[in-house]
């Protein structure tokens, strides 16, 4: 019994993980439709650059705070100076940008930071939560970063009129501007969100599986898995899609099939999702009349 | 009576077809113009290149103010509100949203929560289905969130496409009657694009006859009411 709540304890932390990188995903899909490979990568050099902030002596939460402001910018230029030019490129043209920038990303932190892996510190003890070996606060820390991040998106896209402006111009474009939207940096503030997300879910994961160029690889296959699992449109659903891969993940990876499968365990929740419910456990079907 | 929006030569393109050929034409303050034709007319093609929508060529002026090069969010928020073909409803939005959107661009907040009440006004439905996706409005329905979208930006013009269009006769004419009160208790001028020739003669001061792109005639709405060749032959009726 202890050994399975540790297991749920471990999926859930994992899961907090894929499901940050799911919501980048989501951000970037739903206010400019395609997909971000980058999204790991953009992640990755963001966790870095705390790397080296810590390292020179900024207090870690500084740090923390300061890399989710570079990479928002960071996000924002990137769509303001790569994508927008793109603007009515092919989407093959765009995917092959997005892999350009992942390689990019990648190559850049290996020349800069070098390929060999580092500690990357953790805010939160490691030490356990009752003492008796089951959760422990590093685990509890991770997943109430992503839930508290989850209700800052949710209060924003819910509450706030620059929130409900980025939702009706991903949704209709061409009316959004006849409201007055500047819809072109709708979607530039998307991006800069994602980033941001993205660099808490690598700032999250670097403690647990060290930092290196190549450390999203995986994990960014698992926060597709969970945003298509949740329903790709949907930020909570992507959240939930997040945990669920991350616990089955764990479990199934103990249980039944060993650590070694686990990612193709990962690939097969997704293609049985879609197949019996194409928008997601949670994707919502829009009503439309017409 | 002075010009609030003015279009001077005013051409069109849609990729490589020309829509409109040097359009000239004028709303005045606080008037309402009426621009009918055929299908095909080239109705929404003016009506998008007055707002910067298609390229466009020729100079517009709005209040004086040379907006031929603005961008349409920047003409929407000098006070142009475009209610579009197709009401342009964001679907997965709440009808509550749909309004509220308008305060991304409005600095007054308290003057936006009255313009608000105003369109619950004139509009008590919105009010009633507040909370409902506005996809799943009925059509007519639909067109009022539009109007009231566009009354929600405090507009001093407002450019409609065809608001009748699909719509059950009854809906139409009160949808026209509110169009004539937004325009007299509002001081709203209007530009209006109709198929419906009889309503929005009865409803604007002065007519554009448009065909394939090109002004035919123009005047008050009166003279070409009265005018039995030109309403047989471009109108129908
Ligand atoms: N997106 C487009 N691409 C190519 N041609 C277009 C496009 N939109 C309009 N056109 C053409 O431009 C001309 C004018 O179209 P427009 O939509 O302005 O007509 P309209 O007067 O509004 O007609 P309706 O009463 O049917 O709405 C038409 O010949 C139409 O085929
Ligand atoms: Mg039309």
């Amino acid at each position: 019994m202890d050994f399975f709540i540790q297991q749920i304890a471990s999926g859930l932390t994992s899961g907090a993980i894929y499901a940050c990188v799911a919501l980048g995903l989501v951000m970037i899909y739903v206010s400019t439709d395609h997909i971000n490979f980058a999204q790991g990568e953009m992640a990755m050099f963001a966790t870095y650059l705390a790397w080296a902030m810590i390292n020179a002596g900024v207090p870690y939460w500084i740090a923390f705070g300061l890399t989710i402001a570079v990479a928002f910018f960071g996000g924002l230029f990137i769509q303001r100076v790569i994508l927008k030019p793109l603007e009515h490129a092919p989407v093959l043209a765009l995917v092959v940008c997005f892999i350009a920038l992942l390689s990019i990303f990648n190559a850049i932190a290996g020349m800069i930071w070098s390929y060999t892996i580092k500690q990357f510190p953790s805010p939160f003890p490691s030490h356990d939560l009752f003492g008796n070996g089951l959760v422990s606060v590093q685990q509890l820390g991770v997943v109430g970063v992503t839930l508290v991040m989850l209700g800052l998106l949710t209060v924003f896209f819910r509450f706030t009129t620059l929130g409900l402006a980025m939702r009706a111009a991903a949704q209709n474009p061409a009316s959004a501007r006849l409201m007055g939207v500047r819809v072109a940096w709708m979607l530039a503030l998307g991006w800069g969100l994602a980033a941001s997300i993205g660099a808490i879910a690598g700032m999250l994961v670097a403690p647990i599986v060290f930092l290196d160029p190549n450390m999203m690889n995986g994990i960014l296959v698992y926060g597709f898995a969970s945003a298509l699992v949740g329903g790709i449109g949907n930020p909570m659903g992507a959240v939930a899609g997040g945990f669920i891969v991350g616990v089955l993940e764990n479990l199934v990876g103990s249980y039944v099939i060993g650590n070694e499968l686990k990612l193709s365990f990962a690939l097969v929740v997704v293609v049985g999702v879609l197949l019996l419910k194409p928008a997601g456990l949670f994707g919502r079907v829009i009503v439309r009349r017409v | 009576m002075v010009a609030l929006l003015e279009a001077k030569a005013l051409s069109a393109w849609h990729g490589p077809i020309r829509g409109l050929y040097e359009l000239d034409l004028t709303v005045e303050q606080g008037g309402v113009t009426a621009l009918l034709g055929a299908n095909g007319a080239g109705k929404t093609t003016t009506l998008r290149a007055l707002c910067n929508m298609v390229r466009r060529a020729g100079t517009t002026t709005f209040q004086g103010v040379d907006i031929s090069r603005r961008s349409t969010e920047d003409i929407v928020r000098m006070g142009v509100a475009h209610v579009p073909e197709g009401r342009g409803t964001f679907v997965a939005l709440t009808v509550e949203e749909n309004l509220r959107l308008a305060l991304h661009t409005r600095r007054d907040k308290a003057a936006a929560m009255r313009d608000r009440d105003l369109v619950f006004g004139y509009f008590p439905i919105l009010q009633e289905r507040l909370h409902q996706q506005a996809g799943t409005l009925s059509g007519g329905e639909q067109q009022m969130l539009a109007i009231g979208r566009a009354l929600m930006l405090a507009p001093k013009l407002m450019l409609l496409d065809e608001p009748s269009f699909g719509l059950a006769p009854l809906i139409v004419r009160e949808i026209f009657r509110i169009l004539r009160q937004i325009n007299e208790h509002e001081h709203v001028s209007m530009l209006i694009v109709e198929q419906n020739a009889a309503l929005a003669l009865d409803l604007a001061d002065t007519v554009y006859l448009l065909e394939t792109g090109k002004v035919v005639t123009s005047g008050p709405s009166a003279l070409i009411q009265n005018d039995e060749a030109l309403r047989k032959s471009y109108l129908g009726y």
